[in-house]
């Protein structure tokens, strides 16, 4: 995984709450056996007015003009701006593949789905929780005819934009030190080996049957 | 010793290590694992070159892009070539890696939350995960289930365990009994109508009350299958007699000396008295009604003597707005009796409702009758080859397709059409599935989540009705 690095990107506003996995990445996308290109087709069913199927070439499929990643002012956004309960729904984590393949390495929202939370972190995208106050001054901000531009800075946990103060934001400080560090999570457990072969040793005296 | 929850009893007998700052390593017992959500993990295991630590913890099996019409010919008969070579890579992946499959022609192939339990390959007190949010489903059995992401599939696979932080508890109590006609989809949904789609959110929940202790294993199932629909990863029942009886003599249950030390042990898995839980939320059991979802997400349910709810009516900007866009989504009018919706198809399958007793309910309702005109398709997708042929056994297959459903083979099917089962864009449909999502069952498809009674009656009704 790559390391988290301050960055300064362009935000695109996405005005709706409890967006699901299944409309992040339609189901027809799970049928690949790879972890990449799920970008053409985030947001599939909302992105194109025709239907998408895997292998078609979205470069000529018709555009919904209302959808906002299809606004000229938010292309090559880098931050997603969102409501509350973002990524409820199914586990899939093409959710996160395709979100990050497009290229949004921040998402903001006043909340998230369990499940979609954690699969951010594994793939080197940062979900921020904000108030939902802020949230909705950032909307409002984000929807004027200047798109807005935001830096993220997750060593000091702070948005900045222009010249206002310092939005602060809370990470979890483990899951914070494996994005700047762009750390794998398998190779930090297998540090635990003798760890884990203990408990499987006092687990199998108690509860043998588990290991039978 | 304090009191302790079942979240506590499960969560502790697991760890592994602590960090101060509460991140832990759980071991995990049981890794279910299918097709979708497992291809990028073996690829994963194989690129570090590393190998799946303890095999036998993994079951693994097709479910989701499997067809549900004739496939005597297995794996070659799935038409789209994509979802064909995701089948074929979870065949070639669990011959790789030794892991045990129940392939698409083995009698025991289904819909992976259907098979754990129904093996005993699920167990009370066990931790189980799976590529999978319904995973949720097996805490009936009063074990630790919950859905990961493909990382974390990979995770399990390369160490058995996974990096976890405890979850809140929450209690969610109905104080029963319900009506006859009140199943366990209408407690479920009714708890999520209640407490909303992230009511759960941060939270492992454990379900309790007489409503909830009278309910089945099968319905318990159902119950727990549904938490992540508002929100918790995990949620739970605690063990009694009813979990051990269903339990004993499944293939994969312990047996002799190890099945009477397993009892004593599962026997302990409940709540302690006096223990205490971060959230209580308690439902009136005797209030609740058979529900009709009418929008785009579970929590948009009302009962089926009611009407589709006014956004006028919702304080809130943002959530009227979401309403006002599920109704055109749904193409319904505020004010619009429940029982006045027709129906263009009906499903009656999935993780949530395919098992034994909801075939039967369902046969129940459709016997002698004729499935209605205006409806184009029912189908009866059983969750498992077992279940399939236990029904078949009963002449419920004869029922349903006497009163013109159609029968088919097990698989998730259109629960989320990932194979050739789908709704077409408009059509609205009744079905037994989970998720009301926009598009989930087929782009512009319409979906209704009910019990298997009240499908089975909308099929034969064309519409909802009272049952």
């Amino acid at each position: 995984m790559e390391k988290f690095e301050t960055f300064t990107g362009t935000v695109c506003p996405l005005d709706r709450s409890n967006v699901d996995t299944d409309a992040i990445i339609p189901k027809q996308f799970l049928k690949s056996i790879k972890r990449s290109g799920f970008g053409p087709n985030l947001f599939d069913e909302w992105r194109y007015l025709d239907h998408g199927e895997p292998g078609m070439d979205n470069s000529k499929r018709p555009l919904n003009p209302e959808f906002v990643l299809n606004d000229s002012r938010y292309q090559g956004a880098q931050v997603l701006l969102t409501r509350e309960n973002f990524g409820c729904g199914s586990s899939r984590e093409h959710a996160p593949w395709a979100l990050e393949d497009y290229g949004f390495r921040v998402i903001i929202a006043p909340s998230y789905a369990d499940i979609f939370f954690n699969n951010c972190f594994k793939n080197g995208i940062l979900p921020v929780v904000l108030d939902e106050k802020i949230v909705d001054e950032l909307f409002a901000q984000a929807s004027l005819e200047q798109a807005l531009s935001l830096t993220v800075d997750l060593q000091q946990q702070q948005l900045v934009v222009g010249d206002a103060a310092p939005i602060p934001f809370e990470v979890d400080p483990f899951r914070k030190h494996c994005l700047l560090n762009g750390l794998d999570d398998i190779g930090l457990t297998l540090q635990h080996v003798d760890l884990i072969k203990a408990y499987e040793a006092r687990r199998a005296d108690e509860a043998p049957w588990l290991f039978s | 010793m304090s009191a302790k929850t079942l979240y506590d009893k499960l969560w502790e007998s697991h760890l592994v290590r602590t960090d101060e700052d509460g991140t832990a390593l759980i071991y995990i017992d049981r890794h279910l694992v299918h097709e979708v959500t497992s291809p990028q993990a073996f690829e994963g295991l194989r690129l570090a070159g590393r190998k799946p630590w303890r095999t036998e913890a993994n079951l693994a099996t097709p479910d989701h892009n499997v067809p549900t019409t004739e496939r005597s010919g297995g794996v070659s008969t799935i038409v789209d070539p994509v979802s064909r070579l995701q089948v074929e890579t979870l065949d070639q992946n669990c011959r790789d890696f030794a892991i045990t499959e129940f392939e698409m022609l083995d009698p025991r192939q289904g819909i992976v939350h259907v098979i754990g339990p129904e093996q005993g390959a699920t167990l009370p007190g066990m931790t189980v995960v799976c590529g999978d949010s319904h995973t949720s489903t097996h805490g009936a059995m009063g074990a630790l289930a919950f859905g990961i992401g493909t990382s974390e599939v990979e995770h399990v696979l390369a160490t058995q365990c996974l990096i976890q932080k405890k979850s809140k508890s929450m209690q969610v109590r109905v104080d029963g009994p319900v009506a006859a006609g009140v199943t366990a989809k209408d407690i479920v949904l009714a708890i999520i109508g209640k407490i909303g789609t992230a009511g759960g959110t941060g939270y492992a929940i454990e379900f309790a009350g007489d409503a909830i202790e009278a309910l089945s294993i099968e319905g318990r199932l159902t119950l727990c299958n549904m938490a992540i629909e508002a929100g918790a990863r995990a949620g739970f029942v605690a063990v009694d007699q009813k979990t051990i009886d269903y339990v004993k003599g499944r293939p994969y249950a312990p047996q002799g000396d190890d099945w009477d030390k397993a009892v004593a042990y599962w026997q302990t898995l409940h709540t302690d008295p006096g223990a205490e839980f971060d959230k209580v939320v308690i439902l009136d059991g005797a209030a609740i009604k058979p529900q009709v979802t009418w929008g785009t997400s579970p929590e948009m349910v009302v009962g089926v003597d009611q009407a589709v709810p006014d956004p006028a009516d919702e304080a809130d900007k943002v959530k009227a707005d979401g309403m006002r866009r599920a109704l055109e989504y749904m193409g319904l009018e505020a004010g619009t009796p429940i029982q006045d919706i027709a129906v263009d198809k009906v499903f009656i399958g999935s993780c949530t409702n395919s098992r034994i007793e909801d075939l039967r309910a369902a046969a129940q309702v459709a016997k002698g009758q004729q499935v209605a005109s205006n409806v184009k398709l029912a189908l009866i997708v059983p969750g498992s080859g077992l279940v399939k042929a236990q029904a078949e056994q009963e002449g419920l297959d004869k029922i349903f397709v006497e009163a013109g459903f159609e029968w088919r083979e097990p698989g998730c099917s259109m629960c989320l059409a990932m194979n050739a089962d789908r709704l077409e864009s408009g059509e609205r449909c009744a079905s037994t599935s989970n998720r009301n999502f926009e598009g989930r069952q087929g782009q512009g498809g319409r979906t209704h989540l009910v019990s298997p009674a009240m499908a089975a009656a909308a099929a034969i009704h064309g519409h909802f009705v009272e049952i």
